[in-house]
């Protein structure tokens, strides 16, 4: 859709990003080192990694909620300096306003740009329709399950048409056969406007039946990139389907090779300095 | 138990308590009035001094002033709570140099206050109002700079996200945040508000319920008394159910306000 370029605009671009906490007396601890990645515009990037490396951390750097110590961040190939205000986040923990409505917590994201109260409404109702909640309005957050709540964050987000979304583990809580529906209903979305994708997830399966890349890190502390594979599976995808293929179980060992010593290591790490 | 034997049960309580009343007060017991008249009158009295204040219709008055009174008290208090508490919240530096001062003012016990109101604010209502808001003041001023500074981070950061300003954040996700608060803490603003009323009138005043009780006890009318115990227990049950109905309307959104409270 953009002006054809032989390569399409970066939309995200950290460049040598490393991370850095302050902890109890004044030490510091260095979530993640040196972390460079790209997202091409229109392209959907999968982070998997075991847990505690700095998934969501890296998510946070991309949306400008965090500054890395060192290292540039540029967001459509200008540097990022405050809020990422071109992202949509889906964050990890549940992020919905408890004392709105579904459909309340969907229109807001309009309301605050100054769209009439009454369109906003609509629009937001074709949302919650188009994630299969249509009938959910004028619930309040506590009384949808789980899932049902990461389809509202999910519209939320989504009816700002932000271009670039950020996602961080939106399916984790789930049960296996919903996460399949879930993913299957976020291609079918991305693949109406293609935004540019950043996806967290600890799912390798997941990762790669959804990504056209798929990167590993490596175990905290400190933790680096160490691989970035391209995942060649044929779109439109099915999740379902796509795991039967030969090309995802070859891919699927490959990476897993990999990130199989990162989890031991950072199970063995996180145990030992407890 | 269901509803009817509850009810039932908690009647049972109700009448025994005032039949032994009623049977120690008039009934000799081995020659001696276990409850001299005197000092614990009994229920029929009382109950006639209700009706007859009810029937003059001289009660409504004193209701009306007391009801007035800790609307005010309730109505002020609150919105200074919620002002200074939201304001405090928000600048740390603010609230840090008020913080033993704000501690002194409330460690102190509130009724000696009442003579210095009377002095400043006479005989009238306005003195009470300033008791009851002495009292409610503190509470939600506490409980929405709580709420404020306790505001989810996630949220906020959502909320940043979403493309909010500072002035949306504060309406969209400080704002209900802190009500929310304030609305947990309800039922004792209200209720001291009504305390700050009756006490002010029981320690000076020209009408009000505790102007009530006050003129009884000063001519050993103890059926008057506790007839105007009464009368304020109902008073207080009757506004505790208006909150509880507002709270209920107030507070759908959260999953256990209905459940908690009974
Ligand atoms: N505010 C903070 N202060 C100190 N350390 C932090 C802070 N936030 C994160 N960390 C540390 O940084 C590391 C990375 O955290 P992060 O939340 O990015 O992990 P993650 O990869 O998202 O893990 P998970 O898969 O469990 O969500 C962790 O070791 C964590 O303890
Ligand atoms: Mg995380």
């Amino acid at each position: 859709m953009q002006a054809g370029e032989a390569a399409a605009a970066r939309a995200v671009a950290l460049d040598d990003a490393t991370v850095a906490f302050r902890v109890a007396d004044a030490r510091v601890y260095t979530a993640v080192d040196k972390a460079t990645l790209g997202v091409d515009d229109g392209e959907f990037v999968a982070i998997v990694g075991p847990t505690g490396c700095g998934k969501s951390t890296l998510l946070n750097v991309a949306a400008g909620l965090l500054k890395p110590a060192s290292g540039a961040v540029r967001i459509f190939d200008a540097a990022l300096n405050g809020l990422n205000h071109q992202a949509g986040y889906l964050f990890q923990a549940d992020a919905l306003f408890p004392w709105k409505t579904a459909i309340d917590n969907v229109a807001i994201g309009l309301e605050i740009k100054g769209v009439a109260r009454a369109e906003a409404l609509e629009r937001a109702q074709a949302w919650l329709t188009s994630v299969g909640l249509g009938a959910f309005g004028n619930r309040y957050p506590h009384m949808l399950s789980g899932g049902q709540r990461k389809r509202v964050g999910m519209a939320q987000v989504l009816i700002r048409d932000p271009r670039i979304l950020l996602m961080d583990e939106p399916f984790g809580p789930l049960d296996a056969q919903t996460r399949q529906i879930m993913g299957n209903l976020l291609l079918q979305l991305w693949t109406k406007d293609r935004k540019a994708v950043l996806f967290v997830t600890h799912d390798l399966e997941e990762a790669i039946a959804l990504a056209d890349r798929v990167v590993i890190m490596s175990a905290g502390p400190g933790s680096r990139i160490i691989g970035d594979w391209r995942v060649p599976l044929p779109r439109p995808r099915d999740i379902f389907e796509v795991r039967l293929d030969k090309e995802f179980h070859a891919l699927h060992r490959e990476i897993w090779n990999v990130l199989k010593d990162e989890v031991m290591k950072g199970y063995a790490q996180s145990a030992g300095a407890a | 138990m269901n509803r009817l034997t509850l009810l039932l049960c908690q009647m049972l309580v109700a009448v025994v308590f005032f039949g032994l009343w009623q049977l120690l007060s008039t009934v000799p017991l081995f020659g001696v009035t276990v409850l001299p008249p005197f000092f614990f009158s009994n229920p029929v009295d009382v109950a006639s001094q209700v009706v007859a204040w009810f029937a003059s219709g001289v009660i409504w008055k004193h209701l009306l002033i007391t009801l007035w009174e800790s609307i005010l008290a309730f109505a002020i208090g609150s919105l200074g709570g919620v002002m200074v508490g939201f304001w405090f919240a928000r600048q740390p530096r603010v609230a840090a140099i008020f913080d033993p001062y704000v501690k002194m003012i409330n460690a102190l016990p509130r009724v000696v206050l009442a003579p210095i109101f009377t002095l400043w604010l006479g005989l009238g209502i306005w003195s009470k109002v300033a008791l009851g808001v002495t009292l409610v003041f503190f509470i939600v001023f506490f409980n929405v700079y709580q709420g404020v500074k306790e505001t989810s981070r996630g949220l906020v950061d959502n909320a940043r996200m979403l493309g909010m300003s500072e002035r949306q954040q504060l309406r969209h996700v400080y704002w209900p945040s802190a009500l929310s608060w304030m609305f947990s803490s309800l039922h004792t603003a209200v209720g001291f508000a009504v305390v700050g009323a009756v006490v002010g009138e029981y320690l000076g005043s020209a009408a009000g319920l505790g102007y009530l009780i006050q003129q009884a006890e000063g001519t050993f009318d103890v059926a008057g008394v506790f007839a105007g115990m009464i009368v304020l227990s109902a008073f207080v049950i009757l506004i505790d159910l208006a909150v509880t109905l507002a709270e209920r309307r107030l507070l759908v959104w959260r999953p256990t306000a209905a459940e908690s409270r009974g």
